[in-house]
């Protein structure tokens, strides 16, 4: 997180000259705003060459980053990615963002029912955003590391995180969390049986007093280091995005050391959280028409299907299966079947007035282990 | 005549509004920013907090009241006072050992023969040319289990487990140390380098051994060099947020990491700058009283 913060920086004070320069020019040019590392090789130069609109692109590897731009006002992009939970909720709430125009979109239209759906609980209407990619969240585990300490583990179920006999046995070789509460609290919420949407006080505590005496089992809260971690062997169980997860499992097989660690990723089975990344145009962005142009070309069955293909997520598409390699497609964690696509979630409803006060509160608590 | 020294007052004028104008443009002036947000009020818009002036109606009108609202929730709450605390203590800690290090360090290079100096506080520099990131990362590969530290002492058969270090408050330690170490040793050699050695010859010679004469001559004299590293060693330590992010467990209760989340997790503009604030506030008291202890000891350097 700060890694980045610290180039994003940098990187602010250079977009904010060339967003305001921007402003200036005609509709030939969209300034897109997108996480690191998510399109295809080819997609922008696709897009300039089908329409004439030059792309101007930049990248980001928080939402946090994002958000402070965006609350600022003015940043001058055209589309961002969102992530739905919790900051594009958030967002909508904050009046950032502006309707999006349907007639312009019409590859909308192939954009699979269920996550539309799910996104309400976001944004509803389905006013400002259309589902970009989606990676449920779950664990990364050390197949040899994990055997050896239980041969039998519940590699399947929450168990291994949250249940404090199962947990315990892997302190030794490091159990990681990410840390997010909106992470943590509906996977500790779906453990326990619960409605893992339920933002209500009563329900955070519950899960934070089950979550308290766990602490001393996690070697570290953090959303960036575990990906290096688990891939090198020093940790061996993590919580975290799929997407993540899946491209420390290819470094790790492509590891050329003698001990390369396996790493096996599972979606648990008592159910979890997915993260949907939305397209949306903000509200002040200079340039609506060519947004709309390039969310409609992104959701053409073919080129969100190259995305797929190049960086691991699936899409919500459904058109786009027929272009997509089968190793993602049959990939169990990216292309969940159906009996665990039934027990996912997604798309939190934004936060009560005062809620996100008092759940940072409780995770910072949770985090630096005060009881 | 008179028009060289007008000449001479403009130029010395220029130059002397130039830091000023800095101070007042870099420092001052997103400080007020900083500190009227944490005066305002939170709320879901943009920005995510009202304003204390509206300048929309033509004209600066107060749009709401300022309130302290969310410095009294801060030091309400235990946790915040806790992080205040506990980044004072990494940070006092840290210094303490900088500068137990730092000191002989500084007075080993400012002892050696003149032709040597140069080449040692090159070496003292020398990390800089690396990025302050990767040196970091660079430790962890050193603490980790399998690091370079653990299979070292495993290969001498010191130890039969790896010892844990990355993940912990020593790690923090560490990183802080060694990252700070050359802003103690500067301004302590600066100071020594200054000192007259005749001093020490007339210690001797009035039958001081070396250790008294340290004590009663070198040590006193050196004061305001440990003030001055002292200073510019534990302010950026106690803000610190990369260190403790990337060496630390994430147990460290740090106000840099207690300021993160309340700015970005719950998107609580007031109260994380009324933190920044109160981290500046509470820096401003050790700093005043070190200040007035370093002009109470220079007419004692400039006499001897």
């Amino acid at each position: 997180m700060s890694v980045r913060l610290f180039a994003h920086m940098a990187l602010t004070l250079l977009l904010l000259f060339a967003a305001t320069a921007a402003r200036a020019d005609d509709e030939k040019v969209v300034n897109v705003y997108n996480w690191s590392d998510y399109v295809a090789k080819d997609t922008l130069e696709k897009f300039t060459r089908e329409t004439g609109i030059k792309v101007r692109y930049d990248t980001y590897g928080d939402n946090e980053i994002l958000d402070a731009k965006l609350m600022t006002g003015q940043s001058g992009y055209d589309v961002v990615f969102p992530s739905a939970t919790p900051f594009f909720a958030q967002q909508i709430k904050a009046g950032i963002y502006r309707p999006l125009d349907r007639s312009k979109i019409p590859n909308a239209k192939g954009v699979d029912g269920d996550v539309m759906t799910s996104l309400t609980r976001a944004d509803p209407g389905n006013l400002y955003g259309l589902p970009y990619m989606m990676s449920a969240t779950g664990l990364g585990y050390n197949v040899d590391a994990i055997n050896r300490r239980m041969p039998n583990a519940p590699v399947d179920s929450w168990r291994m995180l949250f249940d404090p006999a199962v947990v315990s046995r892997f302190k030794s070789c490091g159990v990681t969390l990410l840390d997010t509460p909106t992470e943590v609290v509906p996977a500790m919420l779906t453990f326990m049986g619960r409605d893992p949407l339920e933002q209500t006080p009563a329900a955070l505590d519950t899960a934070m007093h089950a979550l308290a005496p766990l602490r001393a089992n996690y070697r570290y809260l953090n959303s960036d280091k575990y990906r290096s971690d688990l891939a090198s062997g020093d940790t061996c169980l993590a919580h975290g995005y799929i997407g993540d997860l899946v491209q420390v499992r290819a470094r790790a097989r492509e590891s050329k050391a003698a001990n390369k660690p396996n790493i096996a990723i599972v979606i648990p089975k008592e159910g979890a959280m997915v993260n949907i990344d939305v397209m949306a145009i903000p509200a002040d962005a200079p340039h609506p028409d060519a947004a709309h142009a390039f969310i409609n070309f992104l959701l053409r069955p073919d080129i969100i299907a190259d995305i797929t293909n190049a960086v691991g997520y699936a899409n919500a598409v459904n058109a786009s299966l027929q272009y997509i390699s089968p190793e993602i497609k049959n990939d169990p964690v990216i292309y969940p079947p159906a009996d665990i696509k039934a027990r996912l979630f997604s798309a939190l409803p934004p936060a009560p007035p005062g809620f996100d006060r008092q759940r940072t509160r409780a995770w910072t608590k949770f985090r630096t282990d005060r009881q | 005549m008179t028009a060289g020294r007008a000449k001479l007052d403009w130029g010395r004028r220029a130059v002397l509004t130039l830091p000023f104008v800095w101070l007042l443009a870099f420092f001052l002036l997103p400080f007020i920013i900083v500190a009227a947000i944490s005066l305002a009020e939170s709320r879901v818009g943009i920005p995510p907090y009202v304003p204390l002036f509206d300048w929309t109606q033509g004209g600066v009108w107060p749009a709401s009241h300022a309130s302290l609202d969310n410095f009294v929730q801060l030091f309400q709450d235990d946790l915040y006072v806790d992080a205040y605390l506990h980044s004072l203590s990494v940070a006092g800690i840290s210094t303490a050992i900088c500068l137990l290090i730092g000191y002989p360090m500084a007075l080993a290079i400012a002892r050696a023969a003149p032709a040597r100096r140069g080449p040692l506080l090159m070496l003292v520099v020398l990390p800089f040319w690396t990025s302050f990131l990767i040196r970091v990362y660079a430790w962890m590969g050193i603490l980790k289990d399998e690091g370079l530290l653990n299979s070292l002492l495993q290969g001498l058969g010191l130890i039969d487990q790896p010892l844990v270090i990355l993940n912990t408050d020593l790690a923090i330690y560490i990183g802080i140390v060694y990252s700070y170490l050359p802003f103690m040793i500067l301004p302590l050699y600066a100071t020594l380098e200054r000192q007259d050695p005749a001093l020490l010859e007339a210690a001797a010679d009035l039958g001081a051994r070396p250790w008294r004469a340290f004590l009663s001559v070198t040590l006193p004299l050196s004061l305001p060099g440990i003030v001055a590293g002292t200073l510019v060693v534990f302010i950026p330590a106690v803000g610190e947020y990369v260190i403790p992010d990337l060496l630390g467990g994430s147990g460290s209760n740090m106000l840099g990491k207690a300021l993160w989340d309340v700015f970005a997790m719950s998107r609580d503009w007031p109260t994380a700058a009324a933190l920044a604030v109160a981290m500046l506030a509470a820096l401003v008291l050790p700093l005043g009283l070190l200040n007035r202890l370093q002009r109470r000891l220079e007419p004692a350097e400039e006499g001897a």
